[in-house]
Order: C-alpha cells, then structure tokens, then sequence
C-alpha cells in the first residue's frame, strides 16, 4: 500500500473550513494522493475538444487531460507551448463525469494559480510544454489542488515528490508515438528502488545518506522510498503509448496506469484504439485479452511515429536536472 | 474450504488498500479466511463478500460489464452476499446516479440499493475534504470520513437504513447485507468499517 501521509502538515494548500456542525480540511496530502490512487489501473487520455473528451470517458478513460495541442502537433507546431484555453477547460469539465486534468508549463506558478481557480481536478505540471523556469519548479504544497509531475529516473521522481507533487509519471519522448523512452525510463526507476531497497535492507543507513545526497532529496523521503521499495505516490507511465500492447507491456513494468498522449487521437481509429488501450491496461495480466484489444485496431490506422535517436527537440530533459 | 472468502473487485481504483485494510480487519477479529483480487465470474462465484473499491463508476462499471463479472455480482447478491462499496462502489450498487453538472448519466449499474446518487455532489477535486463523522447504527462513534469526489444519497427507499449523514446529505446506507459509503474507509488508518464489514460476512457464512 502507498502512503497516504506525506509531509508537511502545514503546506499552504491546505484549507480549514467550518461546514455545518463538521470540521472540515481540504488539500491534505490524504486527500492529494488519494485522488491519484482512485486512477489506479486506469488510463488518462490526452484531448483537445469535448468530442475527444466524451470519446475518452465513453472508452473508459479514467480521466481527461485537456492540451491545446497533442504532443505530436505541439512538436510539429515549434513555438512556445502554454497551457490550454480556460473556455475549453471549462467545456470539457461541463460535459464529462471523470476528472479532467490540464497542463501548466514547468515553473509557471500562474499558470497553475489559473488551473487551479478553473477548478481542474489535477495539475500537470509539463514538460510537453516550454518551460517558464528551467531551474525551479513550482513548489506545490501551496496548492489545494494536487499536481502530477513526470520523471526521468529516481532523483527526478523524489525532487518532484518533496516539492509536493502527489502523483508521478515516468517521463518518454512526448508525440512521438515510441514507447521506447518510456520503457527506458520504467526501468531506470525500477532499478535505482532495488538498489536503495536493498541498501536498506542492508541497514546501511550511511549509504543511503550518501544516495540522498546524489539525488538532492531529503534523507527522510530517501529512506521512506528505500522502505517500501518503490515511489510513496501513485506513478503511471507515459510518453510514444500508442497501441493495447504498449499499454499492457508498460504495466507489466511494474506502473499504476497510463497516459495517453498522441496515440489515440493521432490515429485514425481513435474511438476503437481508445476503448482497446483501456481493456489492455485492465486485462494486462490475461495476453488473450490483451490480444483481443490488439486486434480492436488496425495498425495501418497507427499514428506514424518518430525515431527518438534524431529529434531536434527532447521534451524530456527540460527541467529534469532541476 | 475453513474459513471467509472475500474477494475486491480489481478492475480500477484502490483495490490495494482494500484488501490489506480487510486483511488487518480480519487479523483483528480472528478470523479464519482469505482476502483476494477478483476480476473475472469465476473468481466472483466463489466468494463469501465482495468490496467494491473506490475509482472511477464509469470505468468499473463498463470494464465489468463487457467480461460478465457485473451480471454474477448481481447473482451473488441475490443469494444473499455481502457487500461493500465505497465511493464509486456505492454508485455501482445503486438503482440509479446522476451527476450535479452533467445530469443523468447511462453508466451500467448493479440496481440493487434502492437509492439516487448524485455523484461529484460536493464538487470537484479542490472541494474534496476530510471531516470526522459518526456511524453510530454500527457502533462507530467517530470515524475520519475521506470523501474524494464524492456521491451522496439524495434519495433512499424505506427499506434502506441510513448510516450517517454530513449535515443533511447522506453518506453510508445500508440495505439486507449491502453497504455503500461516500467516503473511503480504505484510506484511513481506522478499521472499524472493514470489521463490520469482514462481521457480517461472517455471520452469514
């Protein structure tokens, strides 16, 4: 089980309200992180229109994140990419049950203030977006509503987490329609938790200072991640999914659930794709299943795709050394 | 087989927390038994209790629907079965849910508590709150209510039995063996539910 606690008892975000005869707090880490968990074994689906929106939720998407542009056209479009347009946040929140999410460039603390008087359910603070401040990103225990942040490896992951980030995705190459970073970057994480775990399980507690020292994390979230083994939050993958079988293959990597950029509305067969990537990452354990969603899509209906070897611009390095 | 056999429903959500939650309740109590995922009509036959965990309704619902699980849920309790949904596991089990904003919804439901659910009734993510509430018909005199988008009951029929309230919504039912929270008891340190819970499993087996 993930840790619902977290620190910082007294972060900003947190509200104290009288209702009726109840005391009441809202924005409590409980409360953050236990949203992100109610998403477990589910699929968030990239939109840009409440057509795509409903699409999304009719498939079993387990929330939305609305863009101004899908990745791919964000990287075609060149540019400066901001966060989406406040009417068509709004729209897509009138007319779907799930969560709706949205991005907010990396460091743009207004942004996300905007985000979070819209009343969006969760912020994505994104590297599919340029970023506002490459050196520091928002610290958001200010924030009621709670943030999802992506990481590369480990020490991305816990920076991110001590800045009160309640839910993580392992970061790939965004609309690129290759899953092949995302697998990288599952596995990196992966192995850096053996190897704290096992250093505590050692006992070695001057190692594990040394490992949080390297990774510029408190001691404290060093050795509560050592202990378990894996991230404290909620941590799904993300980046080039593009098909049932990558979504199935990237649980299989030991994630929570997904995200869904590009892949699905760069398709041809988005309402088809849709529904089978959400049977894949339910069934993920049953391959016959999983092959039942495969053959939902028609791979010539693929979004093309881009081999990551050769961009000009890696979405995933911004603000990763911060 | 000695002993209880509870099965969480393992489609989406925190299915986790509910199972070791159930597993500390029974380790509590002393009872005999096993605590498992369930996801498909096979594993759902065979069981003594169901808990329905918290997630999305819709995403449950649909994904259980399309495999058959819903349809031997439905079966089981007919027969009588415990079972326990919180949050979206209470809007699974209830005849009928509609959203504050959205208005009637067509999503697949189980149609056995006689109630109307509006779900996201206290608002969105930033609106979600803790607050201490009383289950006092079961015994619980203060129990720290975790609601996360939540439903309430905004109707019940007369064979349904309120549990609790915040101010004047509903937040717990119970009908025959069928409990629905609004809140997530999953997600609290407190076991006091899931023993009620794991208690009237084992009555009935």
């Amino acid at each position: 089980m993930i840790p619902l606690s977290g620190d910082l008892g007294n972060a900003k975000g947190i509200v104290r309200e009288t209702l009726g005869s109840f005391e009441t707090r809202r924005g409590t880490s409980t409360l953050k992180r236990g949203f992100a968990h109610m998403l477990k074994n589910g699929v968030v689906m990239d939109v840009t229109t409440v057509e795509q929106a409903q699409i999304a939720e009719d498939a079993g998407a387990v929330a939305v994140m609305v863009l101004d542009k899908l990745p791919a056209d964000v990287r075609k479009a060149g540019g400066v990419a901001r966060t989406a347009s406040i009417r068509v946040i709004e729209e897509i929140m009138d007319s779907v049950t799930i969560p709706v999410m949205a991005k907010c460039r990396i460091g743009h603390v207004y942004e996300a203030r905007v985000l979070g008087e819209t009343d969006v359910d969760m912020i994505d603070e994104s590297e599919v977006l340029t970023p506002a401040d490459e050196f520091h990103h928002i610290w958001k225990w200010d924030f009621t509503t709670p943030f999802v942040n992506g990481a590369r490896n480990l020490g991305e992951a816990l920076r991110r987490i001590e800045e009160g980030a309640a839910m993580i995705r392992t970061k790939g190459e965004p609309g690129t329609g290759n899953v092949a970073e995302a697998v990288i970057h599952i596995k990196n994480v992966n192995t850096e938790l053996r190897r704290i775990k096992s250093i505590y399980d050692a006992g070695d507690e001057q190692d594990l200072v040394s490992v949080a020292r390297d990774l510029k994390v408190s001691y404290s979230l060093v050795e509560e991640t050592a202990s378990l083994g894996r991230l404290p939050v909620v941590n799904f993958a993300a980046g080039g999914i593009s098909t049932p079988a990558d979504a199935a293959y990237l649980m299989t990597l030991g994630c929570d659930g997904v995200f869904v950029g590009s892949g699905i509305f760069k398709s041809d067969d988005a309402k088809e794709r849709a529904q089978a990537v959400v049977l894949a990452t339910t069934f993920w354990e049953d391959p016959d299943k999983v092959k039942e969603a495969q053959k939902m899509v028609d791979e010539r209906q693929s979004m093309l795709g881009l081999d990551t070897k050769n961009l000009e611009l890696r979405m995933q390095e911004r603000g990763s050394t911060a | 087989m000695t002993g209880v056999n509870i099965g969480i429903l393992a489609v989406q959500g925190d299915v986790a927390e509910n199972l070791s939650a159930t597993r500390m309740a029974m380790d509590d109590l002393g009872v005999e038994g096993v605590v498992s995922e369930v996801k498909n009509p096979e594993q759902i036959s065979d069981l003594d209790g169901l808990i329905i965990p918290g997630g999305e309704s819709t995403v449950i619902g649909t994904l259980s629907l399309i495999n058959g699980s819903l349809k031997k849920i439905k079966e089981k309790i007919a027969s009588g079965m415990p079972v326990l949904g919180t949050c979206a596991g209470m809007i699974l089990l209830s005849k009928k849910a509609k959203d504050r904003i959205v208005g009637n919804m067509e999503q697949p439901l189980l149609d056995y508590l006689d109630i109307t659910i509006e779900r996201n009734t206290f608002g969105r993510q930033k609106d979600s709150f803790e607050a201490d509430i009383q289950l006092e018909k079961i015994g619980v005199h203060k129990f720290r209510g975790i609601f996360i988008r939540a439903p309430s009951v905004i109707e019940a029929g007369k064979n349904v039995e309120v549990l609790s309230k915040f101010n004047e919504k509903i937040i717990a039912v119970k009908q025959g063996n069928i409990i629905g929270t609004s809140f997530h008891p999953e997600l609290t340190e407190d076991l006091s539910l899931h023993k009620y819970f794991v208690s009237l499993v084992q009555k009935k087996n």
